[in-house]
């Protein structure tokens, strides 16, 4: 854990807590999730409250306090996706994955998240893999595109 | 760049940019909104500039990535001017084609053309497509004009020339009597007059005011806000700034959410610009006039659109709502006056100002002026962004613009509003779209999306999936909303899978009834999808009640696989594919699915050849029995 860096986060935002959320959201996309030390160094710098930021880390879906695997997926469930299939492709993302949304597998290797929309409706149902998306994809699909990530 | 100080010197710098361009010169420009760049619009804009500098002809053509025009589903889409030639499904193995045929012999490429599935006619402009013929596009066909990262493509067609007449011409009484003039309503999903909330806000007393753009659309089926900020983000900006002058404000935010990090970049990007041209910061044009506007990034959170929430995440804090005894635009961000708008609502004030609010008011409804962007998605065969004036009914708009529904199914139901709206059936084909309309028919605008469902859409399903939504997205501050949604889902997800018992119907209205009594919109509005359903579709929830049958084959716990053995040609499509290895069969041996096994995935159903058609969905009545082994075999 490099506290420097988190330093120079805080710094980006002027150390203003107002910007609490902007700071957590570039911790989380350095690291793919919020470290405790991180976490204590905000609450140090910004003069917050740890409860207000652990709120914060629970309440928006974006925050994650335990760590994300090296491949993280997004199945889109928006209302365009879900009427397509969506429900089905995140079934077969789960039984090639092994991981259920939400969660991480032991190795570290995919994390899978169900999002709400990500704006491609047109394409649906869609698959977003490290920020890849893949639209109208086929169930049958997803294993090919899952087992080319390391 | 130069810093612009005057109106005067804007025209010039506009005059001298169009100078630059010779309208007789080839320009590829390629979609570059994130569903093309989905379906593969990089590699081809990249394709092109490959292709070109092996032609020498870099410096004869230009290329560029321009806004989204809407027909997403068709993309990546490539316009090449000064024909106007519009080619459709783009890959990168098609470029070559393009360069030596179109480019440097004027030949067209027929096959990229959109072809009329009717008539078989192919069109060879944007204009010319059905899809966009019955369009009024006068906010979404900026989009493709200009490269959004470029403020210069913003300016040759005309940016900044409302902000320009706003500070010189005209007072912030004139704005505000323009504005009040055009009735512009909010596009984000109440419509609530615009100049209302300005009103109230300039003549709060407190000096410190905040303008503020809410692109946090959280709404799942629609994304005209992304393709608009993405796009032409130049547009949101000019409109912003001039609200902000309108309402005494010096201080504005753009709250975009994460998930749309494009939109992110090119807003930045676009600060920055007008900030080095002095259409942002201290002394704007030199007119005296100071605004300086910060970017906030959204962290995943459906309530964050609602405005007291998005304001308590402006401050930092987690964005739950409060009661609103004192409207935003009186005590919002900090407790000052702060008028938010929805990036649609922004992107219209640049017009109005510009082309007067008689010229916006000659569109729409007597209720609902201007024109309205819907994100038209689902089982539809055209998908994507449409703009039409406010007034145009349903059936236009799924009929004509939308193609009706694709592989001969048969339409059910629109749904609009999002989670805060209803679903409009067949009957209603012909209602008129806007504000007022969609209301009394029981659902809402919301932010424009519409989801087609056709036959195989359950609506029972659709109710559930909207309040599962929600019982995730409630801040589960208020019990109302937050015990109400998860009884009515309880309930949903009982009929759902056979489990509905005699009462369920009259429970859920009594729900509805509780639930409306939340504290924000979130929650008040959460019945509608379950109400509406009730209302235009209560034969379905009574077939998930007393039949334990699903009609429109969905819902997995009431279905069940089948295998006709009369059609079963034994080809072994299914059999290969089974994911779950419940099927059995052979060469020459009709196959059969074993009941226990299968997970009812719905691959033997999706795979087996359309010829044969052997497999079959079967709810509210017993699956036929395996045939005897003996008799399997064909001859």
């Amino acid at each position: 854990m490099d506290i420097s860096r988190i330093d120079q986060i805080i710094d980006k935002h002027d150390g203003e807590a107002s910007s609490l959320i902007q700071i957590l959201l570039d911790i989380q996309s350095e690291h793919n999730w919020l470290p405790k030390e991180a976490l204590k160094r905000v609450c140090e710098r910004l003069q917050v409250p740890m409860s207000r930021i652990t709120h914060i880390a629970t309440f928006y879906k974006a925050f994650s306090l335990v760590p994300k695997g090296r491949h993280q997926v997004h199945v889109c469930m928006g209302t365009a996706c879900h009427v397509r299939g969506a429900q089905r492709v995140l079934d077969t993302v789960q039984e090639v994955t092994g991981v259920k949304p939400g969660e991480t597998d032991s190795d570290l290797k995919f994390s899978v998240e169900t999002v709400n929309c990500l704006g491609c409706c047109a394409l649906g149902p869609v698959m977003e893999v490290n920020g890849k998306h893949h639209g109208n994809i086929a169930p049958s699909q997803i294993a090919s595109v899952l087992n080319n990530c390391e | 760049m130069t810093r612009l100080n005057s109106p005067e010197k804007l025209e010039c710098a506009r005059k001298e940019i169009v100078s630059r361009i010779d309208p007789t010169k080839p320009c590829i420009s390629v979609c570059a909104g994130a569903g093309c760049l989905a379906s593969g619009a990089a590699e081809v804009i990249a394709a092109f500039k490959t292709e070109l500098e092996f032609h020498g002809l870099t410096t004869e053509v230009n290329t560029k990535g321009t806004g989204c025009p809407g027909f997403c589903e068709r993309g990546p889409i490539v316009m090449i001017y000064p024909e106007g030639i519009c080619y459709l499904k783009v890959k990168p193995e098609d470029v070559a084609e393009i360069v030596s045929h179109t480019i440097k012999e004027k030949k067209v490429v027929d096959r990229l053309l959109y072809e009329d599935p009717a008539t078989g006619t192919r069109a060879l402009r944007e204009s010319d497509i059905p899809y966009y013929k019955n369009q009024q596009r006068n906010i979404l066909s900026e989009n493709i004009k200009i490269d959004s990262k470029r403020i210069d493509d913003y300016l040759a067609i005309g940016g900044y020339a409302a902000l320009s007449k706003v500070l010189f011409e005209m007072t912030p009484e004139d704005v505000m009597g323009e504005i009040k003039k055009s009735n512009l309503r909010g596009r984000g999903g109440g419509g609530f007059p615009a100049w209302r909330k300005w009103e109230e806000s300039r003549n709060a007393p407190d000096p410190i005011k905040y303008v503020i753009v809410n692109a946090d659309e959280g709404d799942p089926g629609a994304f005209m806000d992304r393709a608009l900020i993405e796009g032409n983000p130049h547009s949101i900006l000019e409109g912003l700034i001039i609200g902000a002058y309108a309402v005494g404000a010096h201080e504005g935010f753009i709250y975009v959410r994460q998930e749309y990090p494009l939109a992110v970049e090119n807003i930045n990007l676009a600060i920055r610009q007008a900030a080095e041209r002095g259409f942002v910061g201290k002394d704007i044009l030199g007119s005296g006039f100071d605004f300086t506007v910060k970017v906030h990034m959204g962290a995943g959170a459906f309530v964050c659109g609602e405005s007291s929430a998005l304001m308590t995440a402006l401050e930092g804090r987690a964005g739950e709502p409060r009661p609103k005894y004192i409207h935003t635009a009186v005590k919002g961000v900090w407790d000052h006056p702060s008028v938010l708008n929805n990036v649609e609502t922004w992107a219209n004030v640049p017009q109005i100002i510009t082309k007067g609010a008689d010229w916006f008011t000659s569109y729409g409804t007597e209720g609902s002026k201007g024109t309205k962007i819907f994100s038209l998605v689902g089982k539809i065969t055209n998908t994507g962004l449409v703009e039409v004036p406010m007034g145009v009914t349903v059936r236009n708009i799924i009929e004509n613009i939308g193609g009706g529904i694709p592989g001969g199914k048969k339409f059910k139901a629109v749904q609009t509003g999002g989670p805060s709206g209803g679903c409009i059936p067949e009957a209603m084909l012909d209602l008129p779209v806007d504000f007022d309309e969609l209301t009394k028919a029981g659902s809402m605008m919301g932010s424009g999306g519409m989801i087609v469902m056709d036959e195989d859409t359950c609506m029972v399903d659709i109710a559930r999936y909207f309040i599962d939504f929600l019982k995730d997205e409630s801040c589960g501050k208020c019990t109302p909303c937050r015990e109400g949604i998860r009884q009515m889902l309880r309930v949903l997800t009982n009929i759902t899978t056979g489990k509905g018992k005699e009462g369920d119907i009259e429970l859920l209205e009594e729900l509805a009834e509780s639930t409306g009594a939340a504290l924000c919109a979130l929650g008040k509005s959460a019945p509608n999808p379950v109400l509406s359903t009730i209302r235009y579709f209560r034969e379905e929830y009574e077939a998930h009640i007393r039949d334990k049958k699903c009609p429109a084959l969905s819902c997995k716990e009431m279905i069940a696989f089948h295998i006709d053995p009369e059609k079963c040609k034994a080809c072994g499509s299914c059999f290969r594919q089974c994911p779950a290895e419940a099927i059995h069969g052979g060469k020459k041996l009709i196959h059969i699915i074993d009941q226990e096994k299968c997970t009812k995935c719905g691959t033997c159903f999706d795979v087996c050849p359309s010829r044969f058609g052997a497999v079959r969905k079967i709810s509210g009545e017993p699956v036929p029995a395996p045939i005897p082994e003996d008799k399997r075999a064909i001859a």
